[in-house]
């Protein structure tokens, strides 16, 4: 069934303007969605999201365990899930790789939960205290198997506090980890944090059943495609498994249910695409130039945007809140109108392999690539506008 | 304040309350003074032991690149402090100092420079630890920027229960210093 929303627990909810980092306010936000158990390795830049999560947990009645890596961690998160809490892990690059196996397998066995991953700059132990970008494909795709995800980034305190509700809210609402994807300018940056009552706070509440024990089936999906939950003890028969599953949730192996599960999984989220999509727009009326952003640099293209405008160029600006799935049917309306799309990304160039595949080669696409460490220049961003509209 | 963002680096060194400091001060601007203040600190291996710094970026407007480059302001609290970080200076800065810890030299042209003998002044209160927060008063009085109904509130909200009175005489000295710092000087 899908649920109406309902407000948040007060409990969890620390209503008021603080000055937090954004690690902190995450940790905020999870509580206010109603996050109850995380299980973590503490990693930096991300350490600051656990520590303040075990310092609260005796307010909201919570529990923190320290495991003894990311491995076991990104586990027993499932344990508090299937248990009845809403849970989530929290990480960094190095960390997130170990994490991947068991991101498939919540998939798999779709799992509401959020993975938090404060990027740091890599391969390997790379830049600890500095930001990256470039775990965004990883993100998407790095557990085996065929999958589609869902991915958010903020690009302030008050951001890592929103998405991190929302993010909790998109895995209950399709069943699915949610990758909340911060950086660490981001995490150890302190800003405003505006925490707004519990009763303005909404709130996706778990996907129970309505099945009477002997009738429910564990992955027999309603009409948006995503099956429906059961509470441990409810007296219900349950069976969850990493093997390909019919809806009885027991194992099938042959290519017909395969199929239909691999699918299923995939179009739950493609399909609903344009339900999970949240951009924020500025001035893409009438731009010749389009900036498409996320994460913290998206504060960094603004101020480029700003600059270009101060020079008379027809700049717009997408920050995509939700990265994955990608806004392909936002891009598709702007590619007749606009002469170019700019993308920075403190990567190599990873989210714009999606926007070149969805443009086609209709408008022309440039990346302005940071190998991480540091956030992009503006002026070097402008200069790509410049040069695209050229 | 005018519409251009002020950017302001604080240096110590650690353990002297430098980002309690950077944290104060951007609390006081963006929440009681319902302005916006974006705050970043060095996290790498120099911000164990050696020189640390806190940078806050004090603005009408939202803050978009959160860096600090060329502090307007920079508030300094070692001699460390003050030989890694007054070379980036703005040529038309403002350097405020702990004159007993810090020997500025002649070397940067331009600026304007205020100190206060911060320790002494915490010595007197008895808690040598209360430094910090007089250079938070200093730096009010100097810069103008803060509100001093927002600092105290910011202080208050800051400091460790029990200790709110202590800090707020710590910073009414650092304030009321600076004042007839800047009486004496326009």
């Amino acid at each position: 069934m899908t649920n109406k929303m309902i407000t948040a627990d007060p409990k969890g909810v620390l209503t008021g303007s603080h000055y937090l980092d954004g690690d902190h306010a995450c940790c905020e936000g999870a509580l206010a969605a109603g996050c109850r158990f995380v299980a973590g390795y503490p990693i930096t830049p991300s350490t600051e999201v656990v520590e303040r999560f075990s310092a609260r947990c005796p307010q909201v009645g919570g529990m923190f365990i320290q495991m003894e890596d990311e491995i076991a961690s990104s586990i027993a998160i499932y344990g508090g899930v299937w248990a009845g809490a809403k849970a989530m892990t929290v990480t960094s690059g190095p960390g997130f790789s170990l994490m991947m196996e068991h991101i498939g397998l919540g998939v798999m066995l779709e799992t509401p939960c959020v993975f938090v991953n404060v990027q740091r700059g890599g391969p390997s132990t790379g830049l600890p205290t500095l930001p990256g970008q470039a775990d965004m494909m990883q993100a998407r795709w790095g557990s085996h198997g065929d999958y589609e995800i869902i991915a958010l980034s903020p690009n302030s305190p008050q951001e890592a506090f929103d998405l991190t509700i929302e993010a909790f809210n998109l895995s209950e609402q399709y069943r699915v980890p949610v990758m909340m994807m911060l950086d660490e300018c981001v995490g150890h940056m302190t800003e405003k944090v505006i925490i707004p009552k519990a009763e303005e706070i909404k709130i996706y509440p778990r996907r129970f059943t309505k099945a009477k024990p002997g009738e429910y089936l564990p992955y027999k999906p309603g009409p948006d495609m995503v099956p429906d939950l059961v509470k441990v003890g409810d007296g219900h028969r349950f069976h969850i498994t990493g093997l390909t599953h019919d809806e009885r949730g027991y194992p099938v192996m042959n290519h017909i249910c395969q199929d239909q599960l691999v699918r299923r999984l995939m179009d739950k989220i493609n399909k609903n695409a344009d339900k999970i999509t949240h951009l924020e727009e500025d001035g893409t009326e009438g731009a010749e130039c389009v900036v498409v952003s996320y994460g913290i640099t998206s504060r960094i293209a603004a101020r480029a945007i700003d600059m270009a405008r101060a020079e008379g160029l027809k700049v717009g600006h997408i920050q995509c809140k939700v990265v994955w799935p990608f806004p392909a049917k936002r891009i598709l309306e702007l590619v007749p109108k606009v002469k170019s799309f700019v993308m920075p990304e403190m990567n190599m160039g990873q989210v714009v392999l999606e926007l070149e595949r969805i443009v086609k080669g209709q408008a022309q696409v440039s990346l302005v690539p940071h190998a991480g460490g540091m956030v992009h220049e503006p002026e070097v961003i402008l200069q790509a506008i410049k040069q695209s509209l050229k | 304040m005018s519409k251009a963002p002020t950017e302001i680096r604080i240096g110590g060194f650690g353990g002297q309350g430098v980002i309690l400091s950077g944290i104060i001060i951007g609390k006081a601007f963006s929440i009681y003074d319902g302005k916006h203040a974006t705050l970043t600190q060095a996290f790498g291996p120099e911000a164990r032991g050696s020189a640390c710094s806190a940078q806050v970026i004090l603005s009408a407007e939202p803050v978009l690149y959160p860096y600090v480059a060329k502090p307007d302001t920079l508030v300094v609290m070692s001699q460390e402090a003050y030989t890694k970080f007054s070379p980036d200076l703005k040529k038309d800065g403002v350097l405020l100092y702990e004159e007993d810890l810090v020997q500025p030299d002649d070397t940067i042209k331009g600026i304007k420079s205020y100190s206060i003998p911060a320790t002494r002044f915490a010595e007197e209160l008895g808690r040598k630890l209360v430094l910090n927060i007089v250079m938070v008063g200093f730096f009010s009085a100097i810069s103008n920027l803060l509100s001093e109904k927002a600092a105290k509130k910011a202080i208050t909200a800051s400091v460790p229960k029990g200790t709110e009175e202590l800090n707020l005489k710590a910073f009414k000295k650092g304030y009321e210093y600076g004042k007839k710092l800047v009486a004496r000087s326009s």
